[in-house]
């Protein structure tokens, strides 16, 4: 009776505990990511493999989505007689929001999965065990080089994903439905601020990429080493991830756009 | 000689399962201790301690005059650069191939040029046997191949302490020889204190100088090989004679089987 109790204390404690373990996590790959610059070589590896994992399904979906975009927004604008802003809509929605979010999102199914089950692996082979012995800081040696690299490689993956979405756009809306292609380019000109609406953009990715990043290693990292625990970790990557990645947005889209 | 690592009346334990009760060992260089026992007795918690992993209840490991879990992290990462492990299955990083894993440990803590790692490494290499494998991906290895790969790794550094983890498990009889005959020629070559947690009775015994046995989370005896052969002690004769029962129980602690089913005692 009095376990069952005390049953809310005992897992409220141990969800601090929990959150304090990941928040010192996080400020400790912040510091080590940036120290791990001084090994560029790593960096640069982990950006390869990293983006090379992510290259072909960010470019596809892109394109594909600018294909449905642009179908999509010239069904809907030809109601008004405003086919000419089809430029505009497709470039807006993809570099304020498709672009770093959906990037995000494929980037945690993909590469952020890839990183917690390596983490995790790596843990129930004992590797990380060894590299300690070792004298070698897994966080600094292994870990703080792929956050800096997915830190850096989202961003470019979520401009890469933009961009064919643009192309996307411009294939199905001019190429296909015949949309005047001056009047696609210049209204896309005139109506994307670089400084509102792709800085922001970019600057969302970012957060997305320390999210993800950040979430990815950490439960690799905190993953009991079974085949169990390395599985039950994959799936808590994707799903807090994407959790996360649609709730900053929605906090990040209301602080950014909402005087515009 | 002078011990060069002890342990001083060790407690260790989780919450309020205790694993080793007032443990103590020495260590010499030059000499190669076997830590012996069944499953679950603590001989691989002993390791971990040694190395700082775990941090115990009561008592002191002292390595080289120096009381480890005294240390901060920087002194203990500075310490274990004096520590080589071989991990039971080798723990080898299998992103790497062989002579990049050999090289790990130098790279990380030298700054060797490339031309003096390269050579550091083929020797290494060719101490166990496998100097034509250096280029092989760790997933070509054999489970011999990979115990002796991870065993360069360990000693590239030449520490004065190697612990070995169940060196021998999952390895052939000609494996076996291998790493046993390999474990004592790096000894003596080195003047190394080596530890060997093992259960292989026969190969352990043929290398070691001095051999600890764990039962029960505590030494319940020890001595030179013959004087363990020779002990009428009924935890080693257990142990020894692989006897099912004895001091060392079969079940596990448990209620009576009758009040488990539900039936009338």
């Amino acid at each position: 009776m009095t376990r069952a109790l005390l049953l809310p204390f005992v897992w409220l404690l141990d969800f601090v505990a929990y959150t304090g373990r990941a928040a010192r996590f996080f400020v400790r790959l912040c510091g080590l990511g940036i120290a791990s610059l001084r090994r560029p070589r790593l960096v640069v590896d982990q950006i390869h493999f990293i983006g090379n994992y992510s290259l072909s399904i960010i470019l596809v979906s892109g394109l594909l989505i600018g294909f449905v975009l642009g179908l999509q927004g010239y069904y809907t604008l030809r109601r008004y007689g405003s086919e000419e802003a089809l430029g505009v809509l497709v470039t807006l929605s993809l570099v304020r929001e498709l672009g770093p979010v959906v990037t995000a999102l494929l980037f945690a199914g993909r590469a952020g999965t890839s990183l917690t089950a390596e983490i995790g692996l790596m843990k129930a082979g004992e590797q990380i065990d060894a590299m300690e012995m070792m004298a070698v800081d897994p966080v600094a040696r292994v870990l703080a080089p792929r956050f800096a690299a997915a830190v850096f490689a989202m961003p470019l993956l979520a401009a890469l994903f933009s961009a064919f979405g643009v192309l996307g756009g411009y294939l199905v809306g001019v190429e296909m439905i015949g949309v005047d292609p001056g009047a696609f380019w210049s209204q896309m000109q005139s109506g994307v601020d670089w400084l509102d609406d792709v800085g922001n953009g970019v600057l969302k990715s970012i957060v997305f990429a320390f999210t993800v990043a950040f979430v990815s290693l950490f439960v690799g990292y905190e993953a009991r080493p079974t085949p169990e625990g390395v599985a039950r970790a994959t799936t808590t990557t994707v799903v807090s991830s994407s959790l996360a990645i649609l709730a900053l947005d929605f906090i990040l889209t209301a602080l950014m756009f909402s005087s515009t | 000689m002078a011990e060069f690592l002890a342990l001083d009346s060790v407690r260790f334990g989780y919450g309020s399962r205790v694993i080793l009760h007032d443990v103590s060992m020495r260590f010499e260089r030059g000499k190669i201790v076997a830590l012996i026992g069944g499953s679950g007795s603590g001989k691989t918690t002993i390791l971990r301690l040694i190395g700082g992993k775990l941090r115990p209840q009561a008592g002191r490991v002292v390595f080289d005059g120096r009381d480890v879990h005294a240390l901060g992290r920087h002194d203990l990462y500075r310490l274990r650069r004096r520590m080589g492990m071989l991990f039971q299955f080798g723990a080898l990083f299998t992103d790497l191939d062989v002579f990049e894993n050999v090289a790990f440990p130098l790279r990380e803590h030298t700054d060797l040029p490339e031309e003096m790692i390269r050579d550091l490494v083929l020797l290494k290499l060719e101490s166990v046997g496998l100097r034509g494998a250096a280029r092989l991906a760790i997933s070509q290895l054999s489970g011999g191949m990979a115990r002796r790969v991870a065993l360069a790794r360990a000693i590239a550094l030449d520490p004065p302490l190697i612990m070995y983890d169940e060196p021998f498990t999952g390895l052939d009889p000609v494996g076996v020889a291998t790493i046993a005959r390999l474990i004592r020629r790096l000894n003596d070559a080195v003047e190394c204190a080596s530890i060997v947690v093992s259960h292989d009775i026969e190969d352990t015994f043929a290398i070691a100088d001095y051999v600890y046995l764990l039962a029960g989370g505590r030494v319940a005896a020890s001595g030179t090989p013959d004087e363990m052969r020779a002990s009428a002690d009924p935890n080693v004769r257990q142990f020894l004679e692989a006897r099912i029962d004895g001091p060392v129980a079969f079940h596990y602690q448990a209620k009576p089987l009758a009040a488990d089913l539900g039936l009338p005692a």
